[in-house]
């Protein structure tokens, strides 16, 4: 117990950070049932139905799967990195969530007065990309350490793919950084605070919307994810960098590309959607229980299913998730929670949004060619980042010019 | 026993030994990989000092960069593992004591200089001396403002010049 008073930050940062990892590996796992249900709909089927209610276990399933299966080394690989390659990507893609704000209040944990983020960095956003740039590492390592053809060719052309994307994702967010004239998330978030003619939301995305346009396409680009997959398109390369890969380390990779995608989506909401400000103004105050009335009416729709639709045991689990609904939803309204609740929620929206976006690209656009990508990335995304910062930097500048 | 003094040397001990294994490893992209680590470390070192944009920017740059540049070329070219050799007579009987003596000379005059030591007792954090970001940036673009458009132009001719060597001749 002395330990915990007298090591209050680190025992704090400790806790924050295994809420924070249990969250977000479980949002990893049923993102995959996110993105193959959204795929299924859009494609007129189902998705995963039948191994839970409406396909809820099925991550769990497939978590199974992936630890039991056998796990094969190619011979004549280079095996420490062979082994390396996946953690490499994992780590990474995880520990940047360690620098996102989800939200401006403050909590008490085990008496500590801290706020909703695990490290709030003056650099974060340099840090940020510090951490994202060294992610070429694990696809560029997977590929070689393989030893195998489609690896080697699907590993280097994805890195670099990253690389030559990340040029532009860097020189998209300095618009930004011009205007909020600071690189703490913190403060980028409340820059974004007030409205214009007191409706509309102050966001980067309205001075800013071809930076972020940039950008999102960019990190679309960065992370691997369609129309820009073909280092890992399965027609094209078999499998590309994770061909020889199997069991957990497969999952690993899997789990980094998903971790990346959540990072990606964060920096957009701090940056470009206000991150965790409220769209609408604060003094409707009514809404401090969009909340918990969003978590009943999802419960309500989950009883209707499961009277109308479900039998036997996806009954009792449906059941059960709508109990789990329920009860977030009261949590949501008890007043020691309901402040600090509404950053989060809003936040998550926005991920849940730009997830969305990123879901519907991939079962909607073809995949480019590879030249096709790259020429896109060099002589497209590139010159459009630069006069992005260009202007910027001349309607900030205009003012002080004039006053000369 | 201060949490800045050992991270020091924790970050020192991982740098020396990457740079070892640079040199003793006998794959080349185990080389490449200990480099990595080395700028890794010498990241946190400079975090230690204060120089929080520096640390963030030699990651950017070195680590993500131009390692990553290392690794594709040693990736393309194939290169094999390293011979094993008996060194020349020159290099076993004079080359391994004139390092030594070299060594015990850099250590002679570095404890004699002393501000190593109240870095590795946190002494940058304690003065409080952080440089931010701001304070950097108007100091490079104000003051060392001509420096730094040479230095661009430098590496443009530096571009100019891979893009000649690499052209296929027509």
């Amino acid at each position: 117990m002395e330990f915990i008073t007298q090591h209050p930050v680190l025992v704090v940062s400790l806790v924050k950070i295994a809420v924070l990892m249990f969250v977000m590996l479980t949002v990893l796992a049923y993102l995959s049932w996110f993105e193959r249900k959204i795929i299924a709909h859009i494609q007129s089927r189902w998705g995963p139905y039948y191994v839970g209610a409406h396909g809820l276990l099925q991550p769990l399933a497939d978590g199974v799967k992936f630890l039991f299966k056998e796990d094969l080394t190619p011979p004549a690989s280079d095996k420490f990195i062979f082994l390396l390659a996946p953690f490499l990507a994992l780590t990474l893609s995880l520990t940047t969530l360690a620098l996102i704000p989800f939200g401006p209040a403050t909590v008490y944990i085990l008496g500590h007065e801290t706020r909703l983020v695990v490290a709030n960095v003056d650099i974060g956003l340099l840090a940020l990309f510090a951490i994202t740039s060294m992610g070429v590492y694990g696809v560029a390592l997977a590929g070689w350490s393989s030893n195998s053809k489609y690896s080697l060719l699907g590993g280097l052309r994805s890195s670099a793919q990253m690389i030559s994307y990340e040029v532009s994702l860097t020189l998209s967010v300095i618009g930004v950084v011009l205007v909020a004239n600071t690189l703490n998330f913190n403060e980028l978030v409340n820059s974004q605070s007030g409205y214009y003619w007191h409706f509309l939301p102050r966001w980067h995305i309205g001075p800013q919307f071809v930076g972020f346009l940039c950008y999102f396409t960019s990190a679309i680009a960065e992370t691997n994810r369609a129309p820009f997959d073909l280092p890992e398109g399965e027609q094209e390369l078999v499998g590309g960098f994770h061909t020889e890969y199997s069991s957990f380390k497969f999952a690993m990779f899997f789990m980094a590309e998903y971790a990346n995608m959540i990072t990606v989506s964060c920096l957009a909401t701090i940056l470009f959607l206000g991150g965790w400000l409220s769209p609408f103004p604060e003094r409707w105050t009514v809404l401090q229980y969009l909340p918990a009335v969003s978590l009943f009416a999802l419960a309500a729709y989950l009883a209707y299913d499961t009277v109308k639709h479900m039998r036997g045991l996806a009954r009792i689990q449906l059941a059960i998730v709508t109990l789990l609904a329920i009860g977030l939803g009261a949590l949501c309204l008890a007043p020691a929670v309901m402040p600090v609740i509404q950053g989060p929620f809003w936040f998550l929206l926005k991920i849940g949004l730009l997830m969305f976006f990123y879901v519907w690209t991939r079962s909607t656009l073809p995949r480019m060619r590879y030249d096709q990508l790259m020429s896109f990335g060099w002589k497209l995304l590139l010159p459009v980042s630069l006069l992005n910062l260009i202007v910027t930097s001349f309607w900030i500048i205009w003012p002080l010019l004039r006053a000369r | 026993m201060s949490l800045p003094f050992i991270l020091f040397f924790a970050f020192a001990v991982i740098a020396v030994a990457g740079a070892l294994l640079l040199i003793l490893a006998r794959e080349p992209i185990h080389s490449a990989l200990s480099l990595v680590l080395v700028m890794i470390s010498l990241a946190a070192l400079y975090l230690l000092l204060g120089a929080e944009f520096i640390a963030a920017v030699q990651i950017i740059v070195y680590a993500g960069a131009v390692m990553v540049l290392f690794v594709f070329v040693i990736m393309l070219l194939n290169a094999g593992m390293e011979e094993r050799t008996n060194w020349s007579s020159i290099a076993k009987y004079a080359g391994v004591p004139l390092g030594v003596f070299l060594l015990l000379e850099l250590a002679h005059w570095m404890a004699r200089a002393g501000p190593g030591v109240g870095i590795a007792n946190g002494a940058a954090r304690a003065a409080n001396t952080a440089v931010s970001t701001r304070a950097l940036s108007a100091l490079l673009f104000q003051k060392y403002l001509f420096p730094f458009e040479a230095t661009s132009i430098l590496i443009l001719i530096a571009v100019l010049g891979a893009l000649v060597l690499a052209k296929r001749d027509e």
